[in-house]
């Protein structure tokens, strides 16, 4: 069928702020589709608030607006746009809820507009649990029993009779929301009430419990033609009961036979068939281990974290065909762009092995329960490509940025046999570590199955890779004085076959030097001389049977035959540009830097460069086969790294884009001889090394608060007394504020002291006076000479609260022009100083007129995609240009601070405190949140009204209230309390607070403390008549449970919880304001 | 044990010495499926031929007999990556070794198969010889290698005898329909004692029996075992004879219908056959063909075929429906071809073709009820999308409907 002629202009809807259970792999899906819409010759209208993508460039759209993603937004924009379609299947749950609603209300019909793709009715057969379940009996897949409930009751009642353990999982929540097993009746009771409530469509379906069968997924493509093809099928390692974002996951599925994989892919196909999906669709299967027997366990019929992951395990473009379906194209009709010989209709068949290992943020909460359950936890997740499954998974392992690099990296030893069974016993992150000790202490792999249900032939490839590490271990022995071995001994006590086979299951070189005690050095010699080096394969889709267009390679190392696809390559001719990805989206390290990565890469690529990317981000954009001009997915350690420029010998790397992952590598990079673009090392280095960075401060008289570097707790004590408390503590070489803690006290000093070095620093700890003011924030590009600043932040919450966390504002609304001058000069001085060749951020502290430095990254930021887009200025690109030797005055800048917009652009963290059970939620120095949206207006109230509610912070609802303040705010908060009683809310507060604030005449009711009878605050918050909580924790660590138990019990309910009283003060003035969501002013981003 | 593979063109690859330990020499050629390895090295057509299987990990659920295709492993040897050697599934009956060990199969497992592939692909199929003795030089068997063909292997591969396959008289013997299979611990438990009664049934896609009632004649060039199945899962009363059976005497039973098998080598050996199939083209009985079969009509009614490159084998193909224009994901296993620029418009029509390479994919007999495919609708391995062709094929011999009809 050709393409449809109707459609010429189509609106896109994006996910929103990055959240767990919907992340990067949006972004990553919309922009392909939307490249895919345009080289169709449509017009997109784009609508998404998370600014930190892709998907929101006026390159990838026509007409953009970064506005909240709520109904009455999206109905103004049609209004406004006049699409003749919307295609909601790519903005993950959030879109596809969108579209449904605009559907329901009848809203589309009335304004003539079409939902392309997959058609309403069939997108309410599989997201409504009894429609989907009747569906599937009717054409004879089962379902595990189950029955949809609308209160406790009935869900007790019927899980009371079907048996425990059951399974429970709200309707329309993002990443299994609210979702998770009971084991008993007052379990049942519990999870129930907190998935009701959660429920867009206030339901939960109560289910037979299927845990420890097989959790096998097909991703599944069909036209309006009802042709049908599956792309991949996967098997999570985990059995069901842990939500397939957590789970590790391996493509192809490894221990089914052709029956059980074609039984399931049939099932696959019936069930799409019979819904009648356009596009493309994830259906997950449970399969009981030892028979036939299968249950349906959901289907999605949009693009998917799985659908990226597919995508990417395969090279098929799901987005991107899904986009040409939705457009009217059949399978037949599509080409594939990878061979481009063979069509979309082509199913993709692998020869390799994919590993897909989640990253989860228990590095971040360290409070969190780390137990996996079907509630998804993970923030992003790495993937690994080699030939066989024990390389994957040591690639994926060592791709996590967690500290870990091998099945050692955890250390259970000190358990005893029976504790470590019981260990085993717990599903959490460090399982597979547990079954790597248990391997080692000869527990049989049977036992192990039967407490952990993971399939036997898991356990038998974790145990070759436990063996191996004997091996090495022994041979560690052997090497009798330490490190001292030399390559003679080396090669007397390795020999090739173990060396070869060491490496054939990925073993990096750091951990067999850890291993067998000989250095990395002598390692590498050693390789060298048994010629044993990684050669690079091609992803193609089709198992070599057609030759592949595209550059799209991972290693392996298979001895000495082994063919290197990437050196048969085509020399370009070309300057080679090596463009360093950012690894896993986890907090503190998110999608902006992608954003980053594939602008410079699209950049250079303009520039004439021949382009290369590492990564190992499955979810991403940069991460596509079509963005670099070739695409390594690969782990980004230095061993890694350093097998591709022995390949490619690349004139140069750029660094500074893929955050601190990137960072870390310049070192490794110089010594393999790899010119780094932009920024020197050494000045990189200046701006982390406390004594060199002072030094410079000093030369440039640019004013900081005052402290020291340390290295133990004593210095740091010492150091604190010396300034006075309160101080900031912090390790140097970390990006997102990890283990920055404000301490008030010595005890304080020894307890993070200890927190930072539970991981060995190989760098020193910083320790400041904290200055109390408010924070600013600047990025800016510097060719050596000039700098441009697009623009000062303001940070709505004074320091001490993460910037990343904090809510930013662009233009600065409260500081003088003077604080302004000061800030662009100093920026000016720095970037100087530090030779800076490219992008720089530093953050401020203005006390007053007194403007202070907090500190100097001569690198991307977090910011970048943010201001690049509310300035309209291009800083990526103008960083690569004159990292490329270009001049900023040549490129039509005038040097220093940027004319202020007309706009007020405000970014507003988001985050997904309520999918981690017993994650601390107060606000401090270590940043928290996962996303970020943006309000933008010509008025600031408007702008932050707008970016409330993007973070979907949408009040009044009940107008009620509880604050609850520490001491020392209670006297700000009288006057805060008043505007919100003036907006007619009821307050309630704890004993001391509401004395405060009666006696200053705001009215307040005293509830009582959670030790005191009924009714205590926290049946207060379970009553779900509350709007919000303002409760701010005592400085330093919360020890009190009851703030704690208070501000958790709120998150897990769904009430707003805000910790301080800036970002509190901020959202009374949003309330304050005569805006409503209907008469919002939209603006359109690509017009700026 | 090191073993190594010598192609034609003097590439020698050095790898792991898997199975029995013999010599080998045999046509290389490579197959795509991911899954599904026994059901390939014991289909018949591979006989001659020694497979290269591009997907990385062969073996991780072991052998179970009751997924071979045929009594035996067909294939000459077998080339992988890596050879699990430990398999895990519940109806495993033994590993790949003890499996290759036992029908005396050699193997070579370690080499880079898709650098192997890669040569294939650029040089088309060529012959190899798979060896564990380090002394042997490409030109000591460069002579060998170029004399090798798979020869007349129809013969071999046949049956020797012609029996029956009695259809299902119930649906429920077919086993549970996919889907409805429940887990029951007690048969479980009986089946890993050895009671062999209590094993679970592999899981069927057949709904009706359309087929009850009707007999059948398969004509054995190699047939899989599914094929039969297929047909009897359905109801049909399948006669098998043997490759040499001549047309009066498989006429002389009066089937409601005749399938041609698939099967192994160049069909142009196949003389004898294909003046018998002639006569069978003649007798005006409902016909339907899969691969070799498919290819042997064709010449028996003046078409040509021709030795592809490397040939298609895998289960990702696709093929397009041309009466209805829907496409299907195939399983395929075929080195010739039927030439699309050779056929007779009014003897037959094409009626599938292949969407990647357009080459034939299957033919419509003009003015006769006889229909053939180039792919495997009884896959095994590789998707069932096209088992509804099986249904056709019933509905000619009740003479319902005529060939082209489509069915969807």
């Amino acid at each position: 069928m050709p393409k449809n002629l109707d459609v010429k202009k189509v609106l896109v809807i994006g996910s929103g702020p990055i959240v767990i259970g919907q992340a990067a792999e949006f972004d990553y899906a919309g922009t392909q589709a939307c490249r895919s819409l345009k080289e169709e010759g449509i017009e997109v209208v784009l609508v998404n608030s998370n600014p930190a993508t892709i998907m929101t460039d006026k390159d990838i759209a026509d007409e953009v607006y970064i506005e909240p993603l709520t109904v009455k937004v999206l109905e103004q924009i049609i209004e406004k746009e006049k699409p003749d379609s919307i295609l909601p299947t790519l903005g993950g749950q959030a879109g596809l809820n969108l579209g449904m609603e605009l559907d329901e209300s009848g809203f589309l019909k009335s304004h003539g507009v079409k939902l392309l793709g997959t058609t309403a009715e069939t997108i309410r057969k599989a997201e409504d649990r009894q429609e989907f379940k009747d569906t599937m009996e009717k054409i004879g897949e089962p379902c595990a029993a189950s029955l949809v409930v609308h209160n406790v009751e009935d869900g007790v009642a019927f899980a009371n009779k079907i048996g425990y353990p059951v399974v429970l999982r709200p309707a329309f929540t993002l990443g299994g929301s609210g979702g998770g097993i009971a084991y008993n009746q007052a379990e049942c009771e519990e999870i129930l009430e907190n998935g009701l409530r959660l429920s867009r469509a206030n339901e939960v379906l109560v289910e037979r419990c299927i845990s420890g069968w097989k959790e096998i997924e097909y991703e599944v493509m069909r036209d309006s033609a009802g042709n049908c093809i599956t792309v991949c099928n996967m098997e999570n390692i985990d059995p069901v009961g842990v939500h397939t974002g957590d789970s590790i996951v391996v493509a192809p599925s490894q221990t089914l036979s052709d029956k059980e994989y074609q039984m399931l892919r049939s099932a696959a196909l019936n069930i799409i068939d019979e819904l009648q999906i356009t596009g493309g669709c994830n259906v997950q299967f449970a399969l009981h281990p030892t028979s036939f027997e299968y249950c349906v366990i959901e289907v999605n019929p949009r693009v998917s974290r799985s659908s990226a992951l597919a995508s990417k395990a395969t090279g098929y473009p799901i987005a991107k065909v899904a986009a040409k379906i939705a457009l009217g194209y059949t399978l037949d009709e599509i080409k594939n762009a990878i061979t481009g010989k063979t069509y979309a209709s082509f199913e993709p068949t692998l020869d390799y092995c994919v590993v897909k290992f989640p990253r989860l943020p228990f590095d971040k909460f360290i409070t969190a329960k780390r137990t996996l359950t079907t509630q998804m936890k993970a923030t992003g997740e790495v993937m690994s490509i080699c030939t066989n499954f024990e390389g994957a998974m040591m690639k994926a392992i060592r791709s996590l940025e967690q500290h870990v690099d091998c099945l050692t990296s955890y250390d259970f030893s000190e358990l005893d046999d029976e504790d470590l069974l019981e260990r085993l016993k717990i599903v959490d992150d460090q399982r597979i570590w547990v079954i790597a000790e248990a391997l080692r202490r000869g527990i049989s792999h049977d036992q192990i199955h039967d407490i952990t249900m993971i399939d036997h032939w898991f356990i038998d490839k974790l145990h070759t890779l436990v063996k191996m590490e004997l091996k090495l271990l022994r041979i560690g022995e052997k090497n009798s004085e330490g490190k001292a071995g030399t390559l003679e001994d080396a090669k007397k006590i390795i020999s090739y076959e173990t060396l070869l086979e060491a490496k054939r299951l990925e073993y990096p070189d750091a951990v067999i030097s850890r291993l067998t005690r000989f250095t990395q050095d002598v390692l590498k010699e050693l390789r060298d001389e048994y010629n044993i080096h990684a050669t690079f394969k091609i992803v193609d889709t089709c198992a070599a049977e057609f030759e592949a267009a595209t550059p799209y390679y991972y290693s392996v190392y298979n001895g000495k035959d082994s063919e290197d696809e990437a050196a048969l390559s085509a020399n370009s001719g070309k300057k080679k540009i090596l463009v360093l990805g950012s690894g896993p989206i986890r907090i503190g390290q998110g999608i902006e830097f992608d954003y980053c990565s594939v602008h410079a890469t699209w950049a250079f690529k303009k520039a004439g460069f021949e382009t290369i990317i590492i990564n190992n981000n499955p979810e991403t954009v940069s991460t596509d086969f079509d963005i670099a001009d070739k695409l390594y997915f690969e782990p980004l350690t230095p061993e890694d790294v350093e097998n591709i420029v022995r390949l490619e010998k690349p004139d140069g790397a750029v660094v500074q884009f893929g955050g601190q992952t990137a960072i870390k590598l310049t070192q490794d990079l110089m010594k393999m001889g790899v010119k780094i673009y932009g920024t020197d090392a050494k000045d990189v280095d200046a701006a982390e090394d406390r004594e060199i960075f002072d030094q410079i401060l000093e030369e440039t008289q640019i004013k900081r608060a005052q402290g020291a570097t340390v290295y133990t707790a004593e210095e740091a004590k010492e150091v604190a007394n010396r300034l006075g408390y309160p101080v900031l503590v912090r390790p140097s070489y970390v990006l997102g504020g990890q283990g920055m803690q404000i301490a008030l006290s010595d005890a304080e000093i020894e307890e993070f002291m200890n927190i930072i070095n539970r991981y060995a620093q190989d760098h020193p700890i910083l320790v400041d006076k904290y200055l109390q003011g408010i924070e600013t924030e600047v990025d800016a590009v510097c060719d050596g000479e000039d700098i441009v600043i697009p623009g000062i932040m303001e940070h709505i919450e004074r320091s001490g609260i993460h910037s990343g966390d904090s809510i930013s504002v662009y233009p600065a609304q409260s500081l003088s022009d003077k604080v302004k001058e000061t800030i662009a000069e100093y920026t000016r001085r720095l970037a100087k100083a530090l030779h800076v060749i490219g992008l720089i951020n530093v953050q401020f502290i203005a006390v007053g007129d007194e403007v202070y430095i907090i500190e100097a990254n001569p690198r991307s930021s977090r910011t970048v995609p943010y201001i690049s887009k509310v300035t309209g200025i291009p800083i990526v690109d103008l960083a690569a240009e004159v990292m490329m030797g270009k001049k900023l005055k040549d490129l039509g800048y005038k040097p220093g601070l940027q004319p202020e917009a007309g706009y007020v652009a405000i970014k507003m963290p988001v985050f997904s405190f309520e999918k981690i059970r017993g994650a601390e939620i107060s606000l401090g120095p270590e940043m928290k949140s996962t996303g970020e949206c943006l309000g933008i207006s010509k008025n600031f109230n408007e702008a932050l009204y707008k970016a409330f509610v993007g973070a979907g912070v949408k009040l009044p609802k009940y107008k009620q209230m509880i604050i609850t303040v520490k001491d020392s705010d209670k006297g700000e908060i009288i006057d805060i309390a008043r505007r919100y009683e003036k907006l007619g809310y009821i307050i309630y507060a704890t004993r001391s607070t509401a004395d405060t604030l009666n006696e200053n005449g705001v009215k307040a009711r005293k509830i009582n403390r959670i030790s005191q009878e009924s009714p205590t605050v926290i049946d207060l918050i379970l009553g779900h008549k509350i709007d919000l909580v303002i409760d701010t924790p005592t400085q330093g660590r919360d020890k009190s449970r009851d703030g704690f138990l208070i501000r958790r019990t709120a998150i897990e309910t769904g009430v707003n919880v805000i910790t301080a009283l800036d970002t509190a003060r901020a959202l009374v003035t949003s309330l304050e304001t005569e805006e409503t969501e209907e008469g919002l002013e939209l603006v359109d981003i690509a017009k700026l | 044990m090191k073993a190594f593979l010598i192609l034609e063109d003097g590439t020698v690859f050095e790898g792991k010495h898997i199975g029995a330990d013999k010599d080998v020499v045999s046509e290389i050629v490579f197959n795509t499926s991911m899954a599904g390895y026994t059901e390939v090295f014991t289909d018949p057509s591979y006989a001659g031929q020694a497979v290269c299987m591009t997907y990385p990990l062969i073996g991780n659920y072991g052998v179970c007999v009751e997924d071979m295709e045929s009594e035996r492993i067909w294939v000459d040897a077998v080339i992988v990556r890596e050879l699990s050697h430990i398999p895990s599934n519940f109806r495993c009956d033994m590993s790949i070794q003890e499996f290759l060990e036992k029908y005396e199969i050699p193997g070579i497992e370690g080499i880079d198969t898709r650098a192997l592939v890669r040569i294939l692909r650029e040089k088309g199929t060529m012959n190899g010889y798979i060896t564990t003795n380090e002394n042997i030089k490409y030109e000591d068997i460069k002579a060998k290698l170029e004399a090798y063909t798979t020869g007349d292997v129809v013969s071999k591969v046949s049956c020797k005898e012609k029996y029956l396959v009695k259809g299902v008289s119930d649906l429920s013997e077919n086993g549970p329909l996919s889907g409805s299979a429940v887990f029951n611990k007690e048969d479980y438990e009986a089946s890993r004692k050895g009671d062999s009664s209590k094993k679970e049934k592999k899981p069927a896609i057949v709904k009706k029996l359309n087929g009850k009632g009707f007999k059948v004649a398969l004509l054995d060039f190699g047939a899989k075992r599914n094929i039969a199945d297929s047909l009897a899962a359905r109801g049909c009363d399948v006669t098998v004879y043997p490759s040499n059976t001549s047309a009066e005497e498989i006429l002389k039973d009066n089937p409601d219908g005749i399938m041609l098998s698939n099967g192994p080598g160049d069909p142009k050996e196949c003389k004898d056959i294909i003046v018998e199939i002639k006569k069978l083209y003649d007798s005006n009985k409902p016909i339907f063909a899969i691969c070799l079969g498919h290819q042997l009509m064709a010449l028996a009614t003046g078409a040509d075929t021709y030795k592809m490159k490397y040939g298609h084998r895998g289960g990702n193909h696709p093929v397009k429906d041309l009466a209805t224009g829907r496409v299907y994901i195939s399983s395929q296993n075929h080195g010739y071809v039927v030439d699309m620029d050779k056929i007779d418009k009014n003897v037959a029509e094409p009626a599938f073709i292949n969407v990647n390479d357009g080459t034939n994919e299957g033919l419509a007999y003009v003015g006769k009820n006889i229909f053939t495919v180039q792919f495997h609708p009884e896959a095994c391995p590789g998707p069932q999308d096209s088992s509804y062709l099986f249904d056709r094929f019933i509905n000619m011999c009740a003479k319902r409907e005529p060939c082209m009809k489509s069915d969807t």
